[in-house]
Parts: C-alpha cells; sequence; structure tokens
C-alpha cells in the first residue's frame, strides 16, 4: 500500500514591539536574566494586565496580509495549566475567538532547474491567535533556574490545515510566512532568538482514504531546514512502522536536528483540561473598520505579487525577480530606480550584483547605501550613452558606495570619460586596424562575423581604452561594408 | 457628643479635616493618639496583622510640615487612614491574611495607596481580613480572629472584618476594605461604621490582591457617610494600569452631599425582607425606612425576582476566578514555599496545602471544578447568564425607584466559631451579593442596635456610577442619627 503525508504547521511568531504586550517594561532579547520584569511579569499579589495596542495591531496586520477575516472584537482568555516558566500559571491567550480565522500561506515549490519558476499552492490558514510568551527554564545538575525576560513577550499563533504534503512544502510555507511577517514589519523572525517557533502535526495514510490517520507532534524544530528534515524523518518513520503492519501512537516527540532522529516525549493520554474562560481583568477591544483600514495601508504588496509584478511590468528574469522580491529593502530600492527612469534590466543587474556584493562587504541595509537610486539612474545613463565603459563604470560605483559622490563628479575626478562616439580619431583608428588587419577584414568580408573582434583590439589600444565599445563595433561594420 | 468634647481617635474624618485646617491639632497629635489607641486596643481586639508606627510618625510630620508651609493637600492631608492587608503598600507586608504571605512585603504600591499618599493621608495599620477576602468573618485568617468593638467574643463581619474593627475601636480615622460579595458592607454593618462599595470600575483595582476579578472592589470605611465621600473622592478615577477601571470623568462626591436632599423614590426589594432576617434588625431597618418618609421620600415595594439564584451564580463566578487568581502562589518567585520539595510536583502540592486554609482550597477545588471541561456550560456559562439577569432585574427596578433600600446582613454579629457549616456563612452575603454581580454601588449605613447592643446596618444600592446620589441619600439619613460617631465600651 503506499501512503501520503498529511501535515499541519503551528508557528509561533514573536511580535516585535517596545513594550510587553500586557505593561509597559521593555521586550527584549539577550539581557541579564529577569531584568526586563516587573509586578505585572511576575505575576506578583495585586499586579493587572494592560493590553498592548501595538500588538493588536500587529496581528490584524498579519491577517490583512494573509487574507484572514478579522474579528470584529479581540477578546482575552485565561489558559490555566502550571508550569514554573508561567508566572500567573495562566496564559492569557485566545480561545473561541481568534482575532484571525481564515486566510492563506502562497508557497513555491522548488522548480525543474534554479532558473526556472516552481509551482505555486496556496496553504489554507485555520487561525491566528495572541497570546503572551512564557518564560525560559535553564536546567542545571541540581536545581533549575527561571528568567522571566521573555515572559509576556506578544506572541502570535498562526495555525495551518492540514494542508501540507512533504517537508519540502513546510520549508517553502515557512520561507513565504516568514518573509510576509519581515516584510509587513511584524517580526524579525530570527529562529536562533526563538523569534519564529515551529511545531508540525503529522500523519500518514493510504493514498485516496480522506480520513486522517493518526497524528503525532513533532517539536523543538528550530531551523527551517530542521522542520523539513524533521518531517520527512518522520514521515519514513511512520511510514516504516505502517510497512511493517504497526499502528502509529498519539504523542509528542522530540526532533533533533543535529542526529537526525526524534524520541518520544509525551502520549497524548496526559493531555491538560486548560479550563479556559473569559479574561475578567481584561476588557474586550472592538476593531473597527477604520482601524483595520488604517492597517491596511500600513500592509506591503506580498513577495509572491511583487515578483508576478516585476516579471510583467520590467521583464526581469526570474532569477533576479527571486532574489529582489524576498529582501524588501532591496525590492524598494530596485523600485526606486525605475521609478526615477533607470531601465529595469540594467538596475536590476547593477542592484543584484554590484550593489548587494558592496552592501554584504559593508554590512549595510539598502535603505543606508551611499548610493542613492538617483546616483544609480545617473550611472546608467553615463553608461547608455556611451560616455563610460562598463570596466570604468564598475570602478565609479565602487567609488560611489564608498563617498556616496554623484557618478559624473568621479567620472570627471579620475577622467574616465569615453572618447565621444563622433570623433574623427576614431574613424581614423578604425581605417589603421583594418589596414592593418587585412586577414581578418577579409575574412569578416567572407561572411565570418566573429573576425570583427581582432579589429577591435588594436582600435581600443589606440583609444588607450577609453572608446566605446558600440561605437568601435558601428564604425567598424560601416568602413567594412564600405569595402 | 461634640467635636470638642471627643477623643482624638474618635473624631470623624471630616471634624479631623477642619481641625487640622485650622491648625487646632497636629497630624502628629491625632496620629499618635491613634497609635496610642491601637497599643491600647490592640491586645484584645487583635484588628491588625502589622503596623508600622515610625513611618505613620514621619508621615504625619510631613504633613505638618506642609500645612506650617502654608500647603496642605486637602482633606486627606495628615488623616491616619488603615489598609485591608490586601492592599499593597510599597515596602509592606501583604499578607492578604494567608500563610501562603506570611512574609512577603510588596515592592509596590497599589493605585489606591498611591492616591492616598497624594492626597496627604498617613498610611497607618494592615488590618486582619478573611484569607484572600474569603469569608464573612474574618475568622479564616490564618493568623488570627479579630473581635467585634461592640462585644469582643462576636465577629466583626468579613471578609473586611480588621478594618471594620479598627475603625469602630479608634485604630484609624477612615480605612480601606474590598468587597467581591459584601466584604466591607456586612462588617460596616456588624461593626456600626458606614462602608461603601462603589460601582464596578470606580476605584482601580491595580495592587489589590485579587480574590474575584470580575467582583472586587475597593471601598472605604467611615464613620459618616460624608467621610466615606471624602475617601472616594480621593481614591475613585480612572486608572490606566487597570483595563477594568471606567473612564467616567471623577465627581465631587462630598459636594453632592452639601446639595439640598430633595424627596427621593426609594425601592425596598420584597426578596430581600423574608425568611432568615433578624427581626431586631428588619425592626432597625423599618425605623431607618420611616425616617426617609419622614423626609418625604416615596417609598415602595419592588421586585428583583432572580435575587433567589444570586448566592449560587456568584459562588460559581466567584470560585472559577479565584481557582485561576490563586494559581499564581505557587511557591516558585514568592510566597512559602515547602521544605525540601522532591520534585516540581511535590513543591507544588505541598507548598499549596501548607500555604492555604480550609475555606481557600475549598473554592478553589469547587472553581476548578466548574471551569472543567464539560461542566464549563452547565455551570460557569449558565451563571453568567444568571447575572445578566441579575443585573436586569436592579436596571428594571431603577426604572421605577432612585435607590433600593435594604438590610445589610440577615442577622447582627454572631459568636466566634457560631457558624462552622461553610453554607452557613455563605448565608450572612445573601443581600450583599446582589450588588457584586450587578457592579452597582452599595452603600452600608448604621441605623442603630440590638437589644443587646449590637449594630445594625441598613444598605443603600445605587445606579451605576450613581455614588452622589447614592452619598446624599444616605446623608439625609446620617447626618440626623450619626449612629457611626458612637464608640463600644471598649
Amino acid at each position: 500500500m503506499s501512503y501520503e503525508a498529511v501535515i499541519g504547521l503551528e508557528v509561533h511568531v514573536q511580535i516585535r514591539t517596545r513594550s510587553k504586550i500586557f505593561t509597559r517594561v521593555a521586550a527584549g532579547y539577550g539581557q541579564e536574566p529577569n531584568t526586563l520584569t516587573d509586578p505585572v511579569v511576575l505575576a506578583l499579589p495585586g499586579a493587572l494586565p494592560v493590553m498592548n495596542r501595538a500588538a493588536l495591531d500587529a496581528i490584524i496586520k498579519a491577517g490583512l496580509l494573509l487574507g484572514c477575516e478579522i474579528a470584529p472584537v479581540c477578546k482575552w482568555d485565561r489558559k490555566n495549566y502550571f508550569y514554573p516558566d508561567s508566572p500567573k500559571n495562566y496564559q492569557i491567550s485566545q480561545y473561541d475567538a481568534p482575532v484571525c480565522r481564515g486566510g492563506s500561506v502562497e508557497i513555491e515549490l522548488p522548480g525543474p532547474a534554479r532558473n526556472l519558476m516552481g509551482e505555486h499552492k496556496r496553504i489554507p490558514l485555520t487561525r491566528i491567535h495572541l497570546e503572551e510568551d512564557v518564560g525560559k527554564l535553564n536546567h542545571g545538575a541540581t536545581e533549575s533556574l527561571v528568567d522571566y525576560n521573555r515572559a509576556g513577550t506578544p506572541l502570535m499563533e498562526i495555525v495551518s490545515e492540514p494542508a501540507l504534503a512533504s517537508g519540502e512544502e513546510a520549508y517553502a510555507y515557512l520561507t513565504s510566512l516568514r518573509a510576509t511577517m519581515i516584510q509587513g514589519g511584524i517580526s524579525d523572525c530570527d529562529m536562533e532568538k526563538g523569534q519564529l517557533r515551529c511545531d508540525a502535526n503529522i500523519s500518514l495514510r493510504p493514498v485516496g482514504s480522506t480520513t486522517l490517520g493518526t497524528k503525532v507532534e513533532l517539536k523543538n524544530l528550530n531551523s527551517i531546514s530542521f522542520v523539513r528534515d524533521g518531517i520527512e524523518h518522520e514521515i519514513r518513520r511512520q511510514r516504516s512502522v505502517l510497512e511493517r503492519g504497526g499502528r502509529i501512537t498519539q504523542e509528542t516527540r522530540d526532533y533533533d536536528g543535529m542526529t537526525g532522529t526524534s524520541q518520544s516525549l509525551r502520549s497524548k493520554e496526559e493531555a491538560h483540561d486548560y479550563r479556559y474562560f473569559p479574561d475578567p481583568d481584561l476588557m474586550p477591544v472592538v476593531i473597527d473598520a477604520p482601524w483595520q483600514e488604517r492597517l491596511r495601508a500600513e500592509c506591503p504588496e506580498l513577495p509572491f505579487d511583487r515578483q508576478r509584478r516585476f516579471l510583467a511590468d520590467y521583464q526581469l528574469p526570474y532569477t533576479q525577480t527571486s532574489v529582489l522580491v524576498w529582501d524588501r529593502p532591496l525590492a524598494d530600492y530596485f523600485e526606486a530606480v525605475v521609478q526615477l527612469g533607470g531601465a529595469p534590466q540594467a538596475a536590476g543587474n547593477w542592484i543584484i550584483n554590484d550593489l548587494r556584493r558592496e552592501l554584504a562587504a559593508a554590512g549595510v541595509d539598502p535603505a543606508a547605501s551611499r548610493v542613492s537610486p538617483a546616483n544609480l539612474v545617473a550611472l546608467l545613463r553615463l553608461i547608455d550613452s556611451g560616455s563610460i565603459l562598463n570596466a570604468a563604470a564598475k570602478e565609479v560605483f565602487v567609488e560611489m558606495f564608498a563617498t556616496g559622490d554623484s557618478p559624473e563628479a568621479i567620472v570627471d575626478r579620475r577622467g574616465l570619460r569615453a572618447a565621444p562616439t563622433d570623433s574623427g580619431e576614431l574613424e581614423s583608428w578604425c581605417r589603421d586596424a583594418i589596414a592593418g588587419n587585412a586577414k581578418a577584414a577579409a575574412e569578416f568580408r567572407s561572411g565570418k562575423d566573429g573576425a570583427i573582434n581582432a579589429l577591435k583590439g588594436p582600435v581600443m589600444k589606440a583609444a588607450k581604452g577609453k572608446a566605446n565599445p558600440k561605437a568601435v563595433d558601428e564604425t567598424l561594420r560601416r568602413l567594412l561594408a564600405a569595402g | 457628643m461634640t467635636a470638642a468634647t471627643t477623643p482624638l481617635h474618635y473624631l470623624s474624618l471630616a471634624d479631623a479635616a477642619a481641625a487640622l485646617a485650622a491648625r487646632r491639632i497636629s497630624s502628629a497629635e491625632l496620629t499618635e493618639a491613634v497609635i496610642a489607641r491601637a497599643e491600647a486596643v490592640e491586645p484584645r481586639l487583635r484588628a491588625f496583622l502589622s503596623a508600622d508606627p515610625a513611618s505613620a510618625r514621619a508621615q504625619a510630620q510631613a504633613s505638618d510640615a506642609r500645612r506650617a508651609a502654608g500647603g496642605g493637600l486637602g482633606p486627606l492631608d495628615g488623616i491616619p487612614i488603615g489598609l485591608k492587608d490586601v492592599i499593597a503598600v510599597r515596602d509592606q507586608p501583604l499578607t492578604a491574611g494567608s500563610r501562603m504571605l506570611e512574609k512577603f512585603v510588596s515592592p509596590y504600591d497599589a493605585t489606591v495607596t498611591g492616591r492616598l499618599r497624594d492626597a496627604g493621608a498617613v498610611l497607618y495599620g494592615r488590618h486582619n481580613c478573611d484569607e484572600f477576602a474569603m469569608g464573612s468573618s474574618t475568622e479564616n485568617s490564618a493568623f488570627h480572629p479579630t473581635g467585634n468593638p461592640w462585644a469582643l467574643d462576636r465577629v466583626p463581619g468579613g471578609s473586611s472584618g480588621g478594618s471594620a474593627a479598627a475603625l469602630a475601636a479608634g485604630e484609624a480615622l477612615a480605612t480601606l476594605g474590598s468587597d467581591t460579595g459584601g466584604s466591607i458592607r456586612q462588617p460596616a454593618a456588624l461593626c456600626g461604621v458606614v462602608g461603601l462599595k462603589p460601582t464596578y470600575g470606580r476605584v482601580s483595582r491595580y495592587g489589590l490582591v485579587a480574590y474575584a476579578s470580575s467582583l472586587d472592589q475597593i471601598g472605604p470605611f467611615g464613620r459618616t457617610v460624608e467621610d466615606v465621600a471624602l475617601v472616594l473622592q480621593a481614591i475613585a478615577g480612572h486608572d490606566e494600569r487597570d483595563s477594568t477601571s471606567v473612564g467616567a470623568p471623577a465627581e465631587e462626591f462630598a459636594a453632592a452631599l452639601a446639595a439640598p436632599s430633595v424627596p427621593r423614590r426609594l425601592g425596598l426589594p420584597r426578596e430581600y425582607f423574608g425568611e432568615g432576617l433578624d427581626p431586631e434588625v428588619a425592626a432597625a431597618v423599618e425605623q431607618a425606612v420611616s425616617h426617609y418618609r419622614e423626609l418625604g421620600c416615596e417609598v415602595r415595594e419592588v421586585s428583583l425576582p432572580h435575587t433567589a439564584y444570586c448566592l449560587d451564580t456568584y459562588y460559581v463566578l466567584a470560585t472559577a476566578e479565584a481557582s485561576s487568581n490563586l494559581a499564581r502562589y505557587d511557591g516558585i518567585r514568592y510566597g512559602h514555599r515547602c521544605a525540601e520539595p522532591r520534585d516540581l510536583h511535590d513543591l507544588y502540592f505541598r507548598s499549596r496545602a501548607e500555604g492555604f486554609g480550609a475555606e481557600v482550597k475549598r473554592r478553589i477545588i469547587l472553581g476548578t471544578y466548574v471551569l472543567s471541561s464539560g461542566y464549563y456550560d452547565a455551570y460557569y456559562l449558565k451563571a453568567q447568564k444568571v447575572r445578566t439577569l441579575v443585573r436586569r432585574d436592579f436596571l428594571r427596578a431603577f426604572a421605577q425607584v432612585d435607590a433600593l433600600l435594604t438590610p445589610t446582613s440577615p442577622i447582627p454579629a454572631f459568636q466566634r466559631g457560631e457558624k462552622a457549616d461553610p453554607l452557613a456563612m455563605y448565608l450572612c452575603d445573601i443581600y450583599t451579593i446582589g450588588a457584586n454581580l450587578a457592579g452597582l454601588p452599595a452603600m452600608s449605613v448604621p441605623c442603630g442596635f440590638t437589644r443587646a447592643g449590637l449594630p445594625v446596618g441598613f444598605q443603600l444600592i445605587g445606579k451605576p456610577l450613581g455614588e452622589s446620589e447614592l452619598l446624599a441619600i444616605g446623608h439625609a439619613y446620617d447626618r440626623v442619627h450619626q449612629w457611626g460617631r458612637r464608640h463600644p465600651n471598649l
């Protein structure tokens, strides 16, 4: 019998806000333990939560970006369970009325080749709700310590439908979701800092069956690659159990990405009764239409939508679009250049090859580039008009990046301006080259087009490299044709 | 007795404020009198869980310095005010009457504490109460019971029994309690002072140890309705640290008393005058009703048909919230931790088993049960629906009358140990719980004594945010009778 996998993902995304979700103390990472605390975070007697509106803004924005239905009211519930990382021993969360329902994440699967677009799919979402993050336990040999710095950080739980079929799809889902969250300014999604965490529910069923098999929850998937690998590992494990005639136990398993193995954490019989009930300390918050519209106006174009536009409007190659659209500042930079009149394809080449190289070397963001979009457009114009040769332009660009100066200023300062195309000198250099290379000239005239290159070298040499190759080519062809 | 011959510690807050403003007395003298009184009566009364006389003296001196400099922060400046030990005061113990918090010191001020400081009050005395405010006699305090100043072998009521007793005994000029099902009004009635539970959300709960969040309110005890108005003035108003605090603008509660008293319409809910009401209490309340009639009030009988369900509804909702609110007392971050826990579960189980008393455990278990999977709809959800009906009853009654008048407690102060059955104790709150469920302001005003010399109070229940009107109605009676100015023979 052949089996297919059915996978649902629960993704926790920390929202980037200045303060925590229910109090004014700062949210942050990497501080001294228990310094980002106050009476509310530590759940001291008498402390009360007050909602941070920025966290609600963020989840509404996430919902709008992913096409979710936004609830008319944000309502809070308590999820009751005892654990030392949870200061109140209940988590403020949303039970029956999440802020977002429905919506989907568009994914792209790997294409047949690197430079070809792969298949696109939409993975439907069940819901997104808002809650508070818990603290962190550090287990020593004889004691465990708790750090409450993370406790109360705003957190979104994004739950997909069981609609993914492979580790590769999960990888594509997380890549797309992560980019959407980053580009929407919702989260930095740094998995090493726990800003994006993923649990996977995996079950197998005979191909053709419509019922779901027994699911296993996979935890501790702390990179996008580990999610893919962990899921593939779990699919193989379940398949081998089923093929041996065994049964899958409903359980939670821990995947170790380093060793590529998993082990059982607990079986589902120990499931909690969380005794959810509406939190009486927090009033429901009405999310009206103007609020949604204000946030909708802040939503950026989604990466795949932008890619489709770049392909259609600018005729960029697929590989260039897939570099640009996943890096919003770079794509924004590109569009600024195009808006100012830069030719899209040339601009794309310069940005992807030269600008990215310099940015990476300097470790700065496109928005902080000292090459303004206007100066890049000016450089493109100099090249296009033949005022500067490509090789020289590369040098000019490096200097533009280093100094922030205009390309004209650098070209003049360094004497890099190309010889004018209508110069009589060029024609005489070309005549000399034809006269001095009769064999190549004859070959060209007899139909061997490549032979013209043998004539260009002497012209360039005579021009000390400042001749415009296009003009050299045209002049040589004109003279050769004329006999 | 006139102000001139009254011992300082028995002055009404308003009289003391006038004397302080006129510089006839100093806050230091007043505070010293209160401290001396507390030292004299505490060995027998035991209304305090802790007190910091040195801090009180320093606050009094600061107040006197303000007045000497020609300033002064208003009527509360220099007035000794005590707090129930469920209200956080920075660097002071906060026990909630529980072993769980026996050694806990609050690192922060409750909002009401900060507002009293801003008004210049001298904070003195942390009052005994039923553990986590759960009870009606203060016998559930983990530390010791408190006597009723009018009969030391009787209870002062609860859960704010210490705050009512301390005021009645002259250990403060006003006090703050908290009221979830009657915990201010019932002890006020049993100790012969005025006690007000404001509209839910009128006073910030930030810094109040939570029992049942949707019902808890902080409120003042005073010797007169006027005193209660002066304290409410200082503590009421929106607080951005409490999402449930209402945005209504602060009112001039004390000024409302000066308005000429006009005849008003009072309703007597027939469900509040039935079986279980002590005849002497009924007689005293009837006298108060007669007084209002004489003032020209129109008094009519009204009906609150869902009254019979109030107690059950309360014990579902309050215990559900309590079971969750008290989960934070786990021995991990603060509070009692058992000795040498074997593992995490042992730490949780023994710390909580040792830290909580029987009534608290009973309510946590009940609350956990009603929220459990499979029972939620039958208990919690149903109780929320009944709560809506109870509120609707009240709002319908307010279409006919301006306020409701009822007994506060069905019985006067009972003997310590008399109500060992929890259900018998729960019935003490039968007339007070409705106002909590409906979120309404309600006040107990003293209206005389039984033949045995035990105080009796009546309750006025007002419209949402109708404190000004409620205080004016109460004042119309209280300014004539002034039962709260009488002193126990202690």
